[in-house]
């Protein structure tokens, strides 16, 4: 059997010129569920997709305040997230205690961008398995910056990272040069939208599975969750339909992500919301669920949404 | 032959002699318990568009005048002047930590800017601290520059304790000094209804008045204007300002010390 004998640190090139625990780690940001990040001329909106483990389960948390005026969203594991935010905290404090100035987003995040890089130069580490949208305002304006395990630390005008991000960023492509003069609530609705994109077939924003967070100028870091998501996501539902947008969403997912069993499995994988707006009723999901129980034997085929192993990522 | 096991291992006493354990009954290290070259007051005052600070240029050896060319006006940052006063040797720790700071600081790109509420709060940790390991940094700080394009004037004392106000001095500058410059600016806001001229004027009366009767004060000093023009920051030092129109008349009539006939 074909074996990688360049995958096993951190610190051997492949004589391609690879670092393949770098590349799996890139591969453990898709596995967690999509988060998308917009800026405007005076504001920063984050949304993601929160997934819960089991139907009873709660949803995990996808967006971590910093501070007033910084926070982030994550795809991947989560417990790597909380390390790497705790990090920009304790920065965030002490810039504020020792400067009575908050932390400039750049330096926050070339921060733990230079803690994931020592972490591929190093025998015996591991790269961090998450991404994270870093938003944040400060003197110089909004930012938005992508945080990746390899230790790049971009920043962009609309990013998506995790599981069918790819979607979400077709959408952003298409209508980044109209998100600069935009205000915060058109903002939040193209956020919203990018972020739908990125869904199966069958599943929904709910107000359940939707966090949305902003900030910017005189806008302190907010969360919004639960009942406060309600609105948006009735603005959102006023505002556009999601029509054949769905299809070419779909083509581009399967083509540059290369997960190829996604939409069978997750038009099967119905168990998770009970309000689902199925209108075929409860017997089938009763037959969705013994089709679950078969794919979760045959899902060798490494696809997310039905294996257990894979929930840790969110 | 050595019968007990503290004398194992050691040199032999009737050899070298007893053991000197002098040192250990010895005093225990020692901070700074009093400053020894010392700068005089620093004085300071907002005017409509900015901050006037003065320090004059000698460093005493006690009440020797020991160094007639000390700069004690610390330019930090772009639009930031820090006035020291107190131990020199501190105030050159101090200076230091200030180039340290503006390397540090020049290290992020884009660089945020520093202005001086940074460097007043940066400076009063530092001075809390070394209070607080009982070894303090023996200086007064005054601190000008601006804050959200608003004159800004702060003070911090050794211990760590700070406050801003319209006008700040430290040393004899509090009780000769603080008296003519609150004249024009009593209170926060007063600094609207004062010039640049108005200030500078008051600071040279203020220095006047500090050299006839500080001991430890020189005619010779230091004076940074720190203005707005055209909404950006304008720093200038003028060194080597003198004490004009001294009057020494009156110093006959002092009488209880010195060499005098009567």
């Amino acid at each position: 059997m074909f074996r990688n004998s360049y995958d096993n640190d951190t610190v051997t090139f492949s004589p391609t010129g690879r670092i393949f625990q770098v590349e799996y780690a890139l591969e453990a940001i898709k596995q967690g569920s999509a988060a998308v990040g917009i800026t405007s001329d005076t504001h920063v909106v984050l949304v993601a997709l929160k997934r819960n483990a089991e139907e009873l389960g709660s949803y995990q948390r996808k967006i971590t305040r910093i501070d007033d005026n910084m926070g982030l969203a994550l795809a991947g594991l989560a417990p790597d997230a909380r390390l790497l935010s705790n990090h920009l905290r304790s920065l965030s404090m002490r810039q504020q205690f020792l400067f009575d100035r908050p932390l400039a987003v750049n330096a926050a995040v070339a921060s733990i961008a230079d803690k994931a890089q020592s972490n591929t130069q190093q025998y015996g580490r591991r790269p961090y398995g998450v991404g994270l949208l870093v938003a944040g305002y400060d003197e110089k304006g909004p930012h938005l910056f992508e945080f990746l395990p390899s230790g790049s630390m971009l920043e962009y005008v609309g990013s998506a990272i995790g599981a069918r991000s790819q979607a979400a960023r077709t959408y952003l492509e298409r209508n980044f040069d109209s998100f600069e003069k935009c205000s915060l609530e058109q903002l939040i609705i193209h956020g919203l939208v990018a972020l739908r994109d990125t869904l199966p077939q069958d599943k929904e924003l709910t107000f359940q599975n939707t966090s949305i967070a902003v900030v910017g100028k005189d806008t302190k870091f907010t969360i919004l969750e639960d009942d406060a998501v309600v609105p948006w996501l009735d603005k959102l539902d006023s505002t556009s339909r999601r029509p054949q947008r769905r299809e070419t969403a779909n083509t581009n997912e399967n083509n540059e992500e290369g997960e190829t069993t996604d939409i069978t499995e997750d038009m099967v994988d119905n168990t998770e919301s009970t309000e689902s707006t199925n209108s075929t009723g409860s017997v089938t999901n009763a037959e969705n669920a013994e089709d679950d129980n078969a794919n979760a034997n045959s899902s060798a085929e490494g696809d997310n949404e039905t294996d257990p192993n894979d929930r840790m990522e969110d | 032959m050595q019968h007990t096991q503290e004398k194992w291992g050691r040199p032999r006493d009737d050899v070298y002699g007893p053991y000197d354990a002098s040192y250990l009954n010895s005093e225990p290290r020692t901070q700074t318990l009093q400053p020894t070259v010392t700068g005089t007051s620093v004085i300071g005052m907002k005017f409509n568009n900015g901050v006037v600070i003065a320090a004059d240029n000698l460093a005493s050896y006690g009440s020797l005048r020991r160094f007639i060319d000390q700069e004690r006006l610390i330019k930090v940052g772009s639009e930031t002047v820090v006035g020291v006063g107190g131990d020199v040797s501190d105030l050159q720790t101090i200076e230091e930590i200030m180039e340290g700071l503006e390397i540090s600081e020049s290290y992020d790109e884009p660089a945020q800017s520093l202005t001086a509420p940074n460097i007043h709060s940066y400076l009063q940790r530092i001075m809390y601290k070394r209070r607080s390991k009982l070894d303090p940094l023996w200086n007064a700080l005054v601190i000008g520059g601006f804050k959200n394009d608003e004159p800004y004037l702060a003070f911090i004392d050794l211990l760590g304790t700070t406050y801003t106000a319209p006008a700040v001095a430290s040393g004899f500058g509090s009780y000769l000094a603080i008296p003519i410059l609150r004249k024009l600016v009593d209170r926060e806001g007063d600094q609207q209804n004062v010039s640049k001229e108005q200030a500078v004027d008051a600071i040279k009366e203020a220095m006047k008045v500090l050299f006839y009767r500080d001991g430890r004060a020189l005619d010779k000093y230091s004076l940074a204007i720190l203005s707005k023009k055209d909404g950006k920051p304008d720093v200038e030092i003028l060194k080597d300002v003198r004490v004009e129109n001294q009057n020494w008349s009156m110093a006959k009539q002092i009488k209880g010390f010195g060499t005098q006939d009567e």
